[in-house]
């Protein structure tokens, strides 16, 4: 996937000046935010919040061992017939899915939803080697159509309107335009039946790896993602190495606290525990698993700073609630991850100087934060990377500038006080009658978009002192 | 009830700006409550800025002598939710290599509070000295709300004024789009949040946004006025609990 992360600003700009989008996600914002509070509501607020405190807790416990749970889940998905391969780099995930594909002389693949599929560019790599990647979610699979990358890491087609999806079903599928969504559905069904029945590989992500009996767990909503899984004689999943907890237990845990902090759901739809390929006597699966533990700058979180961002169990639901997210759409982020959880991950994978404006493009409002179902401290790890970014000179001069300036002031009392008396007039004159400022001198974006209230005109060092004098001169 | 000990009024960089009768609005609560109010004459500015814009060394330094001003109060109060919030959830978290200024920051940020917070829970106040004709819509600023726990707050102490009319917005919680140096850094963004809130102010139907924090209250004023909104008022809470009729 070409990276775009440089580009924030320009995209959120296009984005707002974009109205179809902009009523899209008007339309379309509120509703997980809603559906994941009544679901809190409806568990008890309280035990909502120790069951966050336990995943939270089940996640630290796996990281903090990364290692050697990643090793045993190794031993027992091997034991139980899976083959388990390692992946540095997206580079190297893509090699291994072909070097599969040329091994059992695949030559189409079904895929069920896998934002590391999009982190590797597998899709490309596929078709470049001749392996036909055929996307079954059904966002994804509008996606496809569009050729364009998700917006939102679990509703990927979540820019697109009715409108623009009846399009691009006419397009593709050559039958009448409708825009009835449950026909539209239904066709997208038989067009996909015979892709599923045709593929050859099946390719899914990853939402849990269990240690202690090597399987890897998957949700999803649509049941595509049990095709894939079962049908094709060959099943690749792919996952990033962090996705490994413990024990069964502890996906009962995570399962709890994922569809509601997701979509609201109590349970998805599927959820499948996927341990080794077809067995003897075994009705379904393929005859081969594969599963593809990969790294791509995630080790270098472990011991870190920023190691609390592995805990992530990618939900959603901090750009579900994040108001930036909601202001400029997933594209706008320019890459893989978008909202909160990107604008630390991205940095952190592509190198944060090519996101510079990823970990400023926050308010700290915090909203993602009371969200996360794993409590990962999301403010707190963009405020480190806006330091990391300080530390290593990558902010602009001015900006550097300015803050020193500030602090330089602000730590002379006297000094200060005599700026602040200068500028709270300048201030109040600039305001005129109308008592708001329409253009600030060196602004770099406050009056672009709104007024500035304009200043009373003293400060209140300089009234409550004259008022400290008077009321002294007063007594008798 | 009246108050133990001599409360600090931190009145926080913008007030002392932009708007300092929130400062004596505050200070007028504070002593109608029965506190004994002192306000440090060197004070400037909490360090937020620095904190959120990467440089710590900044926030420290600034940190440093916000604490040595307010050492001697039994209480900090700050009529800002994210002024107050810098100082009992953030000062900590400057000094983690620090034993001595980790210790101070600690014991400042365990008496430190936001205006309503204190109102509230330790002047138990409720002689309420403002009277006002009209329908308010109260914004939740992010800071006081997600880091300080304030929401009842300020809607108990206007339930206790006569005349006030509360009708809630529609995201009353979500950020306004300041966000501090946000706001300048992502101007176009930001003001397209602010737009947002402004729309959900004016679907409230009430005459007036009261809120709690100067960063939101620049934000959504401008945004009104630059919307052609010269009617809304844009009142802080302290503002609205000591309004003259």
């Amino acid at each position: 996937m070409q990276i775009a992360s440089m580009h924030f600003k320009e995209r959120a700009s296009r984005a707002l000046a974009d109205a179809r989008l902009q009523s899209t996600m008007k339309r379309f914002g509120g509703g997980f935010v809603e559906k994941r509070a009544a679901a809190r509501a409806a568990y008890g607020v309280e035990a909502f919040e120790e069951l966050r405190a336990a995943s939270a807790a089940i996640r630290d416990r796996a990281l903090e061992n990364l290692d050697a749970w990643l090793l045993r889940f190794e031993e027992e998905a091997t034991r139980r017939g899976t083959v388990v391969l390692w992946a540095e780099d997206a580079g190297e995930t893509c090699r291994q899915v072909l070097e599969i594909c040329a091994r059992h002389g695949l030559k189409k693949a079904i895929k069920s939803k896998s934002m590391l599929s999009e982190e590797a560019g597998l899709n490309e790599a596929l078709a470049a080697a001749g392996v036909e990647p055929v996307e079954t979610d059904l966002g994804e699979y509008i996606l496809q159509l569009a050729a364009e990358p998700p917006s939102h890491i679990i509703a990927p087609a979540i820019h697109k309107d009715l409108g623009e999806v009846s399009d691009l079903f006419e397009k593709h599928h050559g039958r009448p335009r409708s825009d009835d969504i449950a026909r539209m559905t239904r066709e997208a069904r038989e067009v996909l039946r015979p892709q599923f029945l045709s593929a050859d590989l099946g390719i899914s992500g990853g939402n849990f790896l269990v240690a202690e009996t090597g399987s890897v767990a998957i949700v999803t909503n649509e049941g595509n993602g049990r095709m894939v899984t079962t049908l094709p004689r060959v099943h690749v999943a792919i996952t990033g190495i962090e996705k490994v907890i413990p024990t069964l237990e502890d996906l009962s845990t995570l399962n709890r606290v994922l569809p509601r902090s997701a979509t609201g759901q109590e349970i998805e739809n599927y959820f499948s525990i996927l341990t080794g390929p077809k067995g003897k006597g075994d009705a379904d699966g393929p005859d081969h698993m594969y599963v593809i533990l990969v790294d791509n700058g995630r080790t270098r979180l472990v011991g870190g700073e920023l190691q609390a961002m592995l805990r992530c169990i990618r939900c959603g639901a901090c750009m579900n609630h994040c108001p930036v997210y909601q202001t400029v759409g997933g594209h706008a982020y320019g890459w893989v991850y978008p909202g909160p959880m990107g604008s630390v991950l991205t940095p952190v994978f592509i190198g944060l100087e090519n996101a510079l404006d990823l970990p400023q493009a926050a308010t700290l409002c915090g909203a993602c934060e009371v969200a996360c179902p794993v409590m990962i401290p999301l403010p707190a790890l963009l405020r480190t990377l806006r330091e990391q970014q300080v530390e290593r000179k990558l902010r602009p001069w001015a900006e550097r500038a300015a803050l020193r300036t500030w602090a330089a002031l602000a730590t002379r009392p006297r000094l200060y006080a005599l700026a602040t008396k200068i500028g709270a007039r300048a201030l109040r004159w600039m305001g005129g009658r109308r008592g708001a400022i329409s253009r600030l001198p060196f602004d770099p974006g406050w009056t672009q978009g709104r007024d500035f209230p304009a200043a009373e005109g003293k400060t209140f060092r300089e009234m409550y002192a004259s008022r400290r004098t008077e009321s002294r001169r007063s007594r008798p | 009830m009246s108050v133990d000990g001599r409360v600090g009024l931190l009145v926080t960089c913008l007030i002392d700006l932009v708007r300092p009768r929130i400062g004596f609005a505050a200070l007028r609560l504070l002593e109608a409550a029965g506190c004994e109010v002192t306000v440090p004459a060197s004070q400037t500015c909490c360090g937020q800025p620095g904190w959120n814009s990467g440089d710590r060394p900044s926030a420290r330094a600034l940190a440093r002598k916000v604490i040595e001003e307010f050492e001697p109060c039994a209480y900090v109060v700050a009529p800002s939710g994210s002024c107050a919030g810098m100082v009992r959830v953030h000062y900590p978290a400057l000094f983690p290599d620090d034993g001595a200024w980790l210790e101070r920051a600690e014991r400042l940020a365990a008496k430190t509070w936001e205006l309503t917070d204190f109102l509230v829970h330790v002047a138990r106040f409720d002689q309420i000295p403002g009277e006002y004709a009209g329908t308010v819509t109260y914004h939740d600023s992010c800071a006081g709300l997600r880091e300080l726990g304030v929401q009842q707050q300020p809607r108990a102490l206007m339930a206790k004024m006569r005349g006030v009319q509360l009708k809630e917005m529609r995201e009353a919680e979500t950020c306004c789009g300041f966000g501090g140096t946000f706001s300048v850094k992502f101007g176009e963004i930001s003001a397209a949040m602010a737009k947002t809130k402004c729309d959900h102010v004016h679907a409230s139907g009430a005459g007036a946004v009261v809120l709690g924090d100067l960063g939101c209250m620049l934000n959504i004023e401008g945004k009104l006025r630059r919307m052609g909104d010269d009617k809304t008022r844009v009142l802080h809470v302290a503002e609205l609990l000591t309004w003259e009729k």
